[in-house]
């Protein structure tokens, strides 16, 4: 894999021209979530409400009379973005059948943090997905809670400082391992479901068209590195993405019709250590640690290629066919 | 003139809902809830009612899917109790402050713990500053009207402001009553649809539910406050035009043999029929007592409640409902709130009775009138008295 | 809190209908350094705009992406990723 996006692959011109998360939004410096957010409203268009979740991304967007956002957006409250965008969907749906609405798809995303979704957003977010509803779930997952100051979330990884599991003479950080949020959504049965980065745009783009276009219910888990939770440099977003997903920390994966693919599959990865070492949050790690999240991501990367191979051998979906 | 029906209240109600043409309903089963949203499920497979009808996973996400689908436009009902409505305290107060005029059913019933599926207004109790217009009913009547009136109120220009329909668990909800059933037609002519001023919509992008900072949180509030008083304007002229249309009248406050009364009773809800009992055989006895019940609760009527209680020397106020180390019920202290400013305000003794289910006979009602009068002859002081617990 | 609008003023619930009204918000003012972009180098590939979380850079009639200096708050994402090293972080004041 290449080590950044090269100029050959990438023709700005092609891109959606809009801004729909608009500049002057209140955002830290080098916000990776701000530009997973930029990214997919590129993909997604003009055409599109978003329902926010509490979180960094609801408040830097709408201090009041401030609003970053150029398409019709409603923000409710932390643990139900995912059934707020229920109802818009289905409120849409009957209004249009009534001639009450605008003709032509809308596309709904509910977007929610690790926190607003593996953690107390997740039962609207499996209820809404087992409903059925056409809307997509975009969870942008920066690791704890960034926007209180830096909270563990479920999803945060093991070895992680955080303000309630720091680091300390007893204590390694967070304990447990990231909860496998994607996989549980994959337990739903979507059409479609994507892990995706902001380090690859044109990746991001391109699953957010997929899902969109998709009629369901479907998922994007974005990885958002957050420079203030992840003590790294400001300007390393793009690059720790980059780090973990060339690490394998991250992997890209999609899941369509319940069939995994990754993306890239590398045999040969970069050192979880090369993506570590840069942040801050696990600067207290010692090398036993750190060859222990060696270990943990090496024997959860077979175990998606092991699944990814029986897959592709897998009769195919009516998709497929 | 109306179909007349033998009905069970909560299918009254999904009747409303059908002939308010609602289009959307969000919603979680509950005791004593669920016979007015199986029944609207219902209309909806059998083709009746074109809604969409969403069974959520909790009533917190039925109140979230609720505001959005009246942020889209859509014309949206749902119904709870207890704990369902506890569940929802949060997006309650989401739904007024963004103004979506939701319009809930509450088949009224006890708070855990105990577990109780019995009947009490604890629930809503626990709701009543949750910015929504709140009102009880006692019939299955005026909860078939009402349900339409909610609609209009709601959905008032001047209002945009959610409405709770209470209706007792149980004693209300699962009665058969004979009531008229109004037909389409008269409904329609009655409730335009639904037409909101702000949606989401992408040809004219809005933002909903921003942050709101010191400098104009106080002033949203104040805004939100106010249409919330100005509903009591809009409630009276919608009534006045359902009397106009259907020949059934409805007050903030409705008075029962309470011109000359002494002593009054002051309640919510299904049980002011044997509290009528109670004041006609009073009244037989020659005693001066009568009843006001409280229909509007959010806004408070407090004119109304000053005029309706007048000259009485006394006001027994029974609350199903227990405000825990505080003044004993909340209407009790509403109501005390309501007459202080009078220069020689009637006492009001307070009285919580009917809680999880227990009933309240005629001999509870003439109980507590007796003790009222006590008090006002003996003069003592009585912040409240839970009545009818064994000691 | 004596001046600003009244409770009658504001919008109803404080709804937003100005999209994207943050324009108007100045987060240049965040910055400590800034971008300079080194036309020579610079091949108009448009990394540095795919990848700037503020919307900041915007190209210009000669197809070459300009920074947007009211808004742009410095981080420095388009130098680190830029293919060419054209853009380089000075800091302010220089």
């Amino acid at each position: 894999m290449a080590e950044k996006t090269q100029s050959a692959e990438f023709i700005p011109r092609l891109l959606p021209p809009w801004e729909l998360l608009a500049e002057g939004h209140r955002g830290c410096q080098g916000c990776g979530e701000a530009l997973a957010l930029r990214q997919i409203l590129k993909a997604a268009g003009p055409d599109t409400i978003v329902c926010s979740a509490t979180g960094c991304m609801e408040i830097i967007t709408s201090p009041y009379p401030e609003t970053a956002w150029r398409i019709p957006w409603i923000h409710v409250a932390f643990e139900n973005a995912a059934a707020v965008a229920s109802g818009v969907e289905a409120g849409i749906k009957i209004l249009q059948k009534h001639g009450r609405y605008r003709e032509g798809k809308v596309n709904i995303i509910a977007i929610g943090g690790d926190g607003g979704t593996a953690d107390i957003g997740l039962q609207a977010l499996s209820g809404a997905l087992e409903r059925r509803h056409d809307f997509t779930y975009v969870c942008t997952d920066n690791e704890a809670y960034m926007n209180t100051g830096i909270q563990r979330s479920s999803a945060t990884p093991f070895g992680a400082s955080t303000t309630p599991s720091p680091a300390g003479k007893e204590s390694i950080g967070q304990r447990t391992e990231k909860k496998d949020l994607p996989m549980i959504v994959a337990a739903h049965n979507l059409p479609y479901l994507a892990t995706a980065c902001p380090s690859y745009p044109l990746d991001l783009m391109n699953k957010t068209r997929r899902a969109l276009s998709t009629e369901g219910p479907t998922y994007l888990h974005v990885l958002s590195p957050c420079p203030t939770g992840w003590r790294h440099p400001i300007d390393m977003a793009v690059e720790m993405g980059r780090l973990a997903v060339e690490s394998g920390v991250f992997p890209l994966y999609e899941i369509i019709d319940g069939k995994l693919r990754l993306n890239v599959e590398m045999n040969k990865r970069r050192p979880v250590a090369e993506y570590l070492k840069p942040q801050g949050r696990f600067r207290h790690l010692g090398p036993e640690q750190i060859e222990e999240i060696q270990r943990f991501v090496n024997e959860y990367y077979d175990r998606l290629i092991y699944r990814s191979q029986c897959d592709a051998e897998a009769p195919p979906t009516p998709h497929e066919e | 003139m109306g179909e007349r029906v033998g009905l069970e209240v909560s299918l009254a109600v999904s009747e409303a809902v059908k002939l308010a043409r609602a289009e959307a309903v969000a919603a979680y089963p509950i005791t004593p809830q669920t016979h007015i949203v199986e029944e609207l499920a219902q209309m909806v497979a059998d083709g009746d009612l074109d809604a969409e009808f969403v069974m959520v996973e909790s009533e917190h996400s039925a109140m979230s899917a609720c505001c959005g689908t009246s942020a889209v436009g859509a014309r949206t009902f749902t119904a709870t109790a207890s704990q369902g409505l506890a569940l929802m305290h949060e997006v309650l107060f989401i739904a007024s402050g963004l103004r979506l005029p939701i319009v809930m059913a509450v088949a009224n019933r006890a708070l855990s713990a105990p577990l109780s599926i019995w009947g009490d207004q604890s629930d809503v109790m626990a709701e009543r500053d949750c910015g929504w217009i709140q009102i009880f009913v006692e019939t299955g009547q005026e909860a078939f009207d009402q349900t339409v009136c909610a609609f209009r109120i709601a959905e008032d220009p001047r209002v945009l402001t959610p409405m709770i329909v209470n209706i007792d668990g149980f004693t209300l909800s699962h009665v058969v009553e004979p009531l008229e059933l109004e037909s389409q037609e008269a409904i329609d002519g009655f409730l335009p649809p639904f037409s909101a001023q702000v949606v989401l919509d992408p040809d004219r992008p809005v933002t909903i539910g921003p942050v709101g900072f010191p400098e104009l949180y106080t002033e949203i509030k104040k805004q939100q406050n106010e249409a919330l008083l100005a509903s009591h304007q809009v409630i009276v002229e919608v009534w006045k035009e359902w009397a106009d249309s259907f020949g059934r009248e409805y007050r903030p406050v409705e008075s029962y043999r309470a011109e000359d009364a002494e002593v009054l009773i002051n309640l919510a809800g299904a049980v002011a029929g044997t509290a009528r009992v109670a004041v006609d055989e009073m009244r037989e006895e020659g005693r001066k007592v009568g009843l006001v019940r409280t229909r509007l609760w959010r806004p408070y009527p407090f004119a109304d409640m000053r005029e309706a209680v007048g000259s009485a020397k006394a006001v027994a106020v029974v609350d199903r409902a227990l405000s825990f180390g505080g003044p004993g019920g909340p209407m009790a202290s509403e109501l005390r709130g309501a007459l202080y400013p009078l220069a020689s305000p009637p006492v009001v003794a307070g009285f919580v009775a009917g809680l999880g289910g227990r009933d309240i006979t005629v001999g509870d009602f003439r109980a507590m009138v007796d003790e009222t009068e006590k008090i006002v002859s003996e003069g003592y002081t009585h912040e409240y008295r839970m009545h009818g617990v064994r000691e | 809190m004596a001046d600003g609008p009244t409770w009658k003023e504001y919008p109803m619930a404080a709804t937003i209908s100005e999209p994207g009204s943050a324009t108007g918000q100045n987060t240049g003012d965040w910055r400590s350094e800034r971008p300079v972009r080194n036309p020579e180098k610079c091949d108009k590939c448009g990394i540095c705009w795919i990848y700037c979380p503020d919307a900041a850079l915007f190209m210009d009639e000669e197809g070459f992406y300009e920074v947007d200096l009211y808004h742009c708050k410095g981080c420095g994402i388009c130098a680190r990723e830029c293919g060419k090293d054209a853009i380089e972080m000075i800091e302010e004041g220089e």
